[in-house]
């Protein structure tokens, strides 16, 4: 494995957001037991071009992800491709928290003050000139909700353990929004931290798993291969 | 009580309408098997718009039926489903748009018609743009989830007559994408009409 070009831990509970060129491979890794990313992708240089949860499941046949499935846009483009996971299942049935899991402040707490989901992920947006209406569905790495026979759901909370991973490969220029808050299901507040670690990805084969998964998985990649043609 | 609205959406056309708070609106699948696609906003404040995963994951249920609180990315209470004959509802599968119509069915289908481009039109004269269009409600269709993990779009439970009525929690917009699909099971592959009425509250005149 190529060294890392870039190597950071997220405090649990914490939020982040980092623009990723095209052609990285990005690896989280659970520090500890309980991990959960809450997870937002745009297509950078595109306004309003983000991660589509409803078309990434439904034109692949799947109600969680898994490698090697592709993450599709509003457009119709494949924005990152899970390359691999130790779990063969990441939540996005639902959304990110909105709780802060009781009172806390920063006068009382200091940095480890809880704040929501909601709250790192809208903090993020705002940075980079966007707000509350750039919420999309998450993708909440690490964890499971678990169906039932009537599509209820309940919250696996031992689904994650630490050294769990999952790494994605960028297909365009991403600019990705994170929060490592508890999984909305999550009854407890005991986030993990989580490394995330950017490479160099490998070249992509014709071969490729992601490529070779659905003809529908292809087609997002070659929709994001025709961007700036 | 006269409904204030009464009107036929034609195959592949839209509609966006406002129901004031205790007031209702019903769709009705006229002939079977077609599928509404509807978004609802705080119309108040259209940023406060339905939330498909926030309403499934505080139900902790994935379809939608009577009883179900359909909720706002705030998680406001926009609207709660009142009657349905049809019996059970999706809003995990999204809406079709040019864009996924290609990805799914290949590059010929990508000047279909598709719903997104109805939500675009109709959204425009309240502010409704691309930033706003978020995963829908899709009345009368069918997309079951099963414990392994899989996903699939199958032949509609509805029928004939069958509805759905919602009752406003505050002033809301109504936004319908009367689906033109054309390519899979969810209109019957033949997309037919639908009715859409609305109430104003009960103790109303």
């Amino acid at each position: 494995m190529n060294t890392a070009l870039l190597t950071h831990t997220v405090p649990g509970g914490a939020a982040w957001s980092l623009q990723v060129a095209k052609g990285r491979s990005i690896t989280f890794s659970a520090e500890a037991d309980r991990a959960n990313v809450s997870l937002l992708i745009f297509a950078a240089g595109h306004r309003t071009d983000r991660l589509n949860v409803p078309d990434t499941l439904k034109a692949q046949h799947s109600a969680r992800i898994k490698p090697p499935m592709v993450l599709m846009s509003d457009r119709g483009l494949g924005l990152a491709s899970v390359t691999g996971s130790s779990l063969p299942w990441h939540d996005a049935l639902c959304g990110h928290g909105l709780s802060s899991y009781g009172d806390s402040s920063y006068g009382t707490d200091r940095n480890g003050w809880r704040r929501s989901a909601r709250t790192g992920l809208v903090s993020e947006l705002t940075k980079h000139g966007r707000g509350e209406a750039d919420l999309h569905p998450t993708v909440n790495l690490f964890s499971k909700a678990a169906l039932d026979d009537a599509a209820g759901l309940s919250f696996v909370p031992d689904h994650a353990q630490a050294g769990d991973w999952v790494t994605l490969r960028s297909e365009l220029d991403l600019l990705l929004v994170m929060s490592m808050a508890p999984h909305p299901l999550d009854s407890v507040w005991e986030p993990a931290d989580v490394r995330v670690e950017l490479r160099y990805a490998d070249p992509v084969a014709a071969d490729d798993p992601s490529r070779t998964f659905r003809e529908e998985s292809a087609r997002a990649l070659d929709q994001a291969g025709f961007v700036f043609a | 009580m006269r409904p204030v609205l009464d009107q036929t959406i034609q195959a592949g056309d839209g509609f966006l309408g406002t129901v004031p708070a205790g007031g209702s609106v019903r769709i009705v699948d006229l002939e079977g098997n077609q599928a509404a696609d509807t978004l609802f906003y705080d119309a108040a404040d259209i940023t406060n718009r339905y939330s498909a995963f926030d309403t499934i994951r505080e139900q902790c249920a994935v379809y939608l039926t009577t009883g179900s609180r359909l909720l706002s990315q705030r998680l406001d209470l926009l609207a709660t489903i009142t009657e349905d004959t049809c019996g059970r509802h999706d809003t995990i599968g999204g809406a079709c748009s040019q864009e996924s119509n290609v990805v799914r069915y290949g590059e010929h289908t990508r000047h279909q018609h598709a719903c997104r481009q109805t939500f675009l039109a109709y959204g425009a004269s309240v502010g409704i743009g691309a930033a706003e269009i978020a995963p829908n409600i899709n009345f009368f269709m069918n997309v079951p989830v099963s414990a392994d993990g899989g996903l699939r779009f199958d032949d509609g439970l509805s029928a004939p007559g069958k509805y759905v009525e919602v009752q406003a929690a505050r002033d809301i917009y109504v936004l319908i994408s009367n689906c033109p699909q054309l390519n899979n099971p969810c209109n019957g592959w033949n997309p037919t009409p639908i009715q859409v009425l609305i109430w104003g509250p009960a103790d109303s005149c």
